[in-house]
């Protein structure tokens, strides 16, 4: 070893020691600043949240690098999860299938509030004027509304239905414009439409007889039309909220044409975004089709074949494309197809299970839970190449904060 | 006293259709793979089993098998059915609800451990 190679490694030696350094400050600067703000002050409308199902862990993610920054934990069950945002974007409020309501803060990563409010609940919405959040529950069958900031009760909707005091199951829980929220009964089929304008005297106009076991609903993108997908037969039920005195309407009757269903391993759920181009794009209940409605007349005009029975058919914000993901045994693929000629664009394997996919607010990207690959991809939508992989444990819901400013979302 | 009578006869008709789907299942799982009915599948199958169990049957019952648009089908709400009972629902569903036919993708010896371990999970 000469005297040139000696300094060399002497100054090596040195950097690391400068280095070992630096990185005990920079662990005790991220230990007592807040955690994501470190100093430098951000906006929320990047962010969202991946939602580790199992776990019971969010984690907030920035889509403008496609990181993840930190893990909320403690936020109890939550399979079937959903979440919704203040209209600020900070907040978000995660409906947790064990009746938990968390309000988890973005740009802390920190969760904020919680509250068992249910025994066990499906989703939620909130309100136009951002103060309410409302929960649909199972167990005790009904909504529950509450304060956004303190996430005190603040009304009560119990689903009772027939002359025995049953309650019902309460799912496609929506809000819709004039401070309603709108859902629907599983066990009851019947449409609810609460006006929450004072949520101390809440107001119910209830439709009836509207098809057999509504499994979920979605609003048109405008906040006009509500529609229930029904389980229990071959059909739709749509609710005109600009005429809700006009009654429900059964759209797309027997679409199975009488042909056996098959059996449905997971239920589809239906979201405002399948709208695209002045059509409706819904899964076909227990068949291996996407059905194509015509949002003006609200008929049939066209189905897609698909590779499995579709579980979400979600429109890329700029409408050209709708991606689908399949119920097992077919969780596996994602097709995507375009809305001008129902053509099929493409075919993606991302990995096993795939539950969701949420769509970057302008469409250039999409993010994809791979639950049995403990991943989440996020794919270019032009060019169909993954752009980022992020470990997550067994991941479902994928939630973006441009949800905020959305209605019926 | 109405409400024990009402349960009474909830009972008694479980017990009933119980004892009606058991003698069909005998038939049906015993009498058809015999052997098979009582081997236990093989490690990497049962880790399958349940992983599916878990987030496939959770989809419906709840991760914690708590309930969900499917009843809840913990250990304690299981007491009173038959493990072979549970398989038989397992395989073919339960026509007129939710609850699909699993038999596609489940011998029916996997279905069997699959009942024992709702009843009995061990871990």
């Amino acid at each position: 070893m000469n005297a040139n190679e000696r300094k060399r490694m002497r100054d090596q030696v040195a950097g690391l020691r400068v280095n070992r350094r630096f990185l005990l400050f920079a662990v005790a600067a991220t230990l007592t600043l807040p955690p994501l703000v470190a100093g430098a002050e951000r906006g929320t409308g990047d962010l969202g949240i991946v939602v580790e199902r199992a776990a019971g862990s969010v984690q907030v993610i920035e889509t403008t690098g496609n990181t993840a920054l930190k893990r909320v934990e403690g936020l109890g069950d939550l399979s079937h999860a959903s979440a919704v945002f203040s209209r600020d974007g900070r907040y978000a409020y995660v409906f947790g299938r064990d009746g938990g309501l968390s309000k988890v803060d973005l740009l802390t990563a920190r969760l904020v509030q919680r509250v068992q409010q249910g025994g066990n609940s499906i989703g939620g919405a909130i309100s136009q004027d951002g103060r309410l959040v409302a929960v649909a529950n199972y167990e005790p069958g009904g909504v529950r509304v509450f304060d956004a900031e303190s996430l005190k009760l603040v009304a009560d909707i119990p689903a009772e239905y027939g002359h025995e005091g049953k309650t019902s199951k309460v799912i496609g829980l929506v809000d819709a414009p004039g401070n309603r929220f709108v859902f629907s009964l599983w066990d009851a089929g019947e449409i609810w439409v609460a006006d929450l304008t004072d949520p101390a005297q809440v107001r119910i106009e209830k439709h009836r007889n509207i098809g057999r076991n509504p499994y979920d609903a979605l609003l048109t993108p405008d906040g006009r039309y509500y529609i229930a997908g029904l389980f229990g037969e071959d059909g739709l039920a749509l609710l005109d909220l600009w005429h809700p005195q006009a009654g429900v309407r059964r759209i797309l009757p027997g679409y199975g044409r009488g042909e056996e269903p098959l059996p449905v391993y997971k239920m589809p759920h239906l979201e405002g975004w399948a709208v695209a181009g002045g059509r409706a794009f819904l899964p076909a209940i227990g068949r291996r089709e996407v059905l194509v409605v015509d949002t003006t007349r609200w008929e049939e005009v066209g189905r897609i074949p698909v590779k499995g029975q579709p579980v979400f058919v979600m429109a890329r914000p700029d409408g050209r494309q709708v991606w689908v993901n399949f119920a097992f045994p077919d969780n596996q693929w994602i097709q995507v197809f375009d809305t001008e000629t129902l053509a099929l664009v493409q075919t993606l394997e991302p990995g096993p299970a795939i539950l969701h996919m949420e769509f970057e607010p302008r469409g250039e990207e999409v993010w994809v839970s791979v639950r049995d690959a403990d991943r989440v991809d996020v794919y270019d939508t032009a060019r169909f190449e993954r752009r980022a992989s992020l470990p997550a444990d067994k991941p479902s819901g994928i939630f973006l904060t441009a949800r905020a400013h959305r209605i019926g979302l | 006293m109405l409400r024990l009578l009402h349960l009474v006869t909830k009972l008694v008709a479980l017990f009933i259709s119980g004892l009606a789907v058991l003698s069909a299942v005998s038939l049906l799982v015993l009498s058809a793979a015999p052997a098979a009915a009582r081997a236990e599948p093989s490690p990497e199958r049962q880790a399958e089993l349940r992983n599916l169990l878990v987030q496939d049957c959770g989809s419906c019952h709840g991760l914690t098998l708590a309930g969900g648009l499917g009843p809840p089908i913990r250990a304690e709400d299981l007491e009173i059915k038959p493990v072979d009972y549970l398989a038989y629902t397992i395989l073919n569903g339960r026509p007129g609800t939710a609850m699909p036919p699993w038999r596609p993708f489940l011998s029916d010896a996997e279905a069997v451990w699959l009942a024992q371990v709702l009843k009995a999970p061990a871990d």
